[in-house]
């Protein structure tokens, strides 16, 4: 089974966010970039699903040259290679223009199962996965959190609001991974090592039979007019006092302020 | 057109279906162009006399047990459908977790510009202009549209239910013709009867002060003498105090409730940017500078199990 997984370098959620000059992105200086937390459930269920029936894992990033450090690390976790989608022409894309680039890896590599994390962590989008399965004319599963393979047809369970619901499709098609699908494992020493010498194949736009105004900002369907500091939530009051009290205060609060009684 | 996707299950319409079919038709006088809804699935007919009450011009609701069950691109295959068919300009859906599975196969049909789960949504020269937060809620992004169709999901309990009852038109819509690919199986619905978190007016939090899984039923008490949910956080989660679905955050659930009370829990980043759009926040937390205090609208510095427990009988007496 040949699997392909696409990862998304993301700053750390930890990090400051500082907004750039042109007022539309962050500040990348000193801003320390991760694989996107739900990317790395998509790499460990492509990893469990190969122990289990064999295969070859590529491990797919689109984004600036920072990009090989994510691909070193689903190397290290142990995919057996990588693609780097990397040209000016895809810098500044949406969620539509990144779906045509990562759609266009899934028609030249042909995979069976294709992997991808329920959001870009700080983006927070939602939408590649099930852009990228409908551009590659693949069904595909939602917000997964339990999957089987099962011949030519994948099972899986996905949440809903107040349960689960379980989905079947053919194979090839898309799983777009959540949180408890996996506990992602993290690299050991060997596998850094070993992902050193494992390929890092670069793909430009013309690589992918794509023309530069279809991908990057001339591709995309939405832009981003500003980025701004949210209003600051001011703190009211804070009260230590007995608890009864207490009890007291936030059912006036709840009645008199958020008027929610 | 404008189209509103009002998610319903079993002839239940969602309450935020109810929020998006509401911005709908307030968009519907913003842009002056009509607005309709879109039901399918099973039930779908029973849901119509529910979604009249929000002011739709007209209904569409897809007949053909190819889409009896749920599936993302069957369902994203009638949308696109009715939208080309209407020449649809704006397309809103709830972000419910069938609307975010649905609505990027619809943007990708039409080659439409999507944001996801928005907060805000306003017209300038005839386009609409979106805004979400982004990076654990650190920043705020506002969105243009280049595309000629716009297509947003609305966050959750964010944009107000308004009754406007109409008379609309209703219209079948033949789906016969479509095949899915992915399709539902089986539904497993737990805790019938619950409010679910994500629609909750008032949502109640434990964290790892909670010390525990047999303390929960405290916060689940004040929860439903509320009419509220329960919710966790990442740490109460990764203990197995409660399940993931109950996490809120930035790998949980984003939840913008009018009241959050947070209890126990110390406010981290990652906890705030899944209920920072709340109206109101109220903290119990035993230290006085925990980083949650912060964002509070009231805060009570005390021992929650002290405190919940006298919560709960104040609320008693309200009877
Ligand atoms: C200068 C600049 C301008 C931008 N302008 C916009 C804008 O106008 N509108 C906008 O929406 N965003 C904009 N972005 C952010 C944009 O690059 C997002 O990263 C992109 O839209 C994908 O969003 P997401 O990760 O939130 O997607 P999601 O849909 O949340 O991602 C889901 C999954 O898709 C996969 N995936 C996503 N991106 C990649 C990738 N690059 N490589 C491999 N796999 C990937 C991952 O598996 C991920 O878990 C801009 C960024 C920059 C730097
Ligand atoms: C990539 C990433 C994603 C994450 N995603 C999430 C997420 O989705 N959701 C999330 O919540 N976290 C998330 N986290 C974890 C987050 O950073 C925090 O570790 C977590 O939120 C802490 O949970 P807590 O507040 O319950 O625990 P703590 O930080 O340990 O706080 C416990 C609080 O309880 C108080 N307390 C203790 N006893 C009592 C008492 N008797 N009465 C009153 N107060 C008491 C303490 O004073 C303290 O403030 C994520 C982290 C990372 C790195």
């Amino acid at each position: 089974m040949n699997f392909l997984v696409f990862v998304k370098q993301v700053p750390d959620t930890e990090t400051k966010i500082q907004i750039a000059g042109d007022g539309k992105s962050i500040v990348e200086d000193g801003v320390n970039f991760i694989v996107s937390p739900y990317d790395e459930i998509a790499i460990e269920e492509a990893l469990l699903q190969k122990e289990a029936l064999g295969g070859e894992i590529t491990v797919a990033t689109m984004g600036p040259n920072r990009g090989e450090a994510a691909l070193r690390t689903a190397l290290a976790m142990g995919c057996d290679k990588a693609v780097h989608l990397e040209d000016d022409a895809f810098e500044g894309a949406d969620s539509y223009a990144t779906a045509k680039a990562l759609a266009a890896v899934v028609k030249k590599l042909n995979p069976d199962l294709i992997f991808l994390g329920k959001q870009g962590v700080g983006t927070d989008n939602t939408q590649v996965g099930q852009m990228v399965a409908e551009m590659a004319g693949l069904g595909h599963i939602g917000m997964c959190v339990k999957l089987e393979i099962d011949g030519d047809k994948i099972r899986g369970e996905r949440e809903i609001e107040g349960g689960r619901e379980t989905i079947e499709v053919s194979l090839p098609a898309v799983v777009v991974a959540q949180k408890g699908l996996n506990e992602p494992r993290y690299p050991a020493l060997r596998g850094i090592m070993q992902a050193k010498r494992k390929p890092i194949e670069k793909l430009t736009v013309a690589d992918l039979g794509l023309s530069a105004d279809e991908v990057g900002a001339a591709g995309s369907k939405t832009e981003f007019a500003r980025l701004e500091m949210p209003p600051a939530r001011e703190a009211g009051k804070k009260l230590e006092v007995e608890p009864e009290v207490a009890a007291k205060e936030i059912v006036a609060f709840l009645k008199n302020e958020a008027k929610a009684l | 057109m404008i189209l509103v996707f009002a998610e319903q299950r079993d002839g239940v319409l969602k309450k935020a279906s109810k929020e998006a079919v509401s911005e709908g038709k307030r968009l519907s006088s913003k842009l002056a162009v009509p607005v309709a809804a879109v039901l399918m699935g099973k039930g779908a007919d029973q849901a119509v006399d529910e979604v009249k009450k929000f002011g739709p011009d007209k209904v569409f609701v897809t007949e053909g047990a190819s889409l009896d069950q749920y599936s993302a691109d069957g369902f994203a295959e009638a949308t696109a459908n009715i939208a080309k068919e209407q020449n649809a300009t704006v397309i809103l859906f709830p972000a419910t977790t069938m609307g975010v599975d649905v609505a990027p196969r619809v943007a990708a049909q039409l080659e439409a510009g999507l944001v996801s789960d928005i907060t805000g949504l306003e017209v300038a020269n005839g386009k609409l202009v979106a805004t979400k937060p982004v990076y654990s809620g650190k920043a705020v992004a506002t969105v243009n549209f280049k595309s000629d169709i716009q297509m947003v999901t609305l966050r959750s309990n964010v944009f107000p239910l308004e009754e406007n009852p109409s008379d609309p038109e209703v219209l079948k819509v033949d789906a016969s013709g479509i095949s899915p690919k992915g399709v539902a199986v089986s539904t497993e619905l737990k805790e019938g009867g619950k409010v679910e978190l994500a629609e909750a007016a008032i949502v109640i939090s434990g964290g790892r002060g909670m010390k525990g899984p047999e303390n929960f039923p405290l916060i689940e008490e004040v929860a439903t003498l509320l009419g509220g949910a329960v919710g966790a956080s990442r740490a109460a989660v990764d203990a197995g105090w409660i399940d993931h679905s109950y996490q809120v955050g930035q790998t949980g659930k984003v939840v913008s409730p009018t009241v959050y009370i947070a209890c126990g829990i110390s406010g981290a980043i990652q906890h705030i940017a899944g209920m920072g759009s709340s109206k109101f926040i109220i903290a119990i937390n035993k230290d006085e500078d925990a980083p949650i205090f912060s964002v509070s609208s009231l805060g009570i510095v005390g021992d929650l199990f002290k405190v919940v427990p006298a919560l709960t009988e104040e609320l008693k007496k309200l009877g």
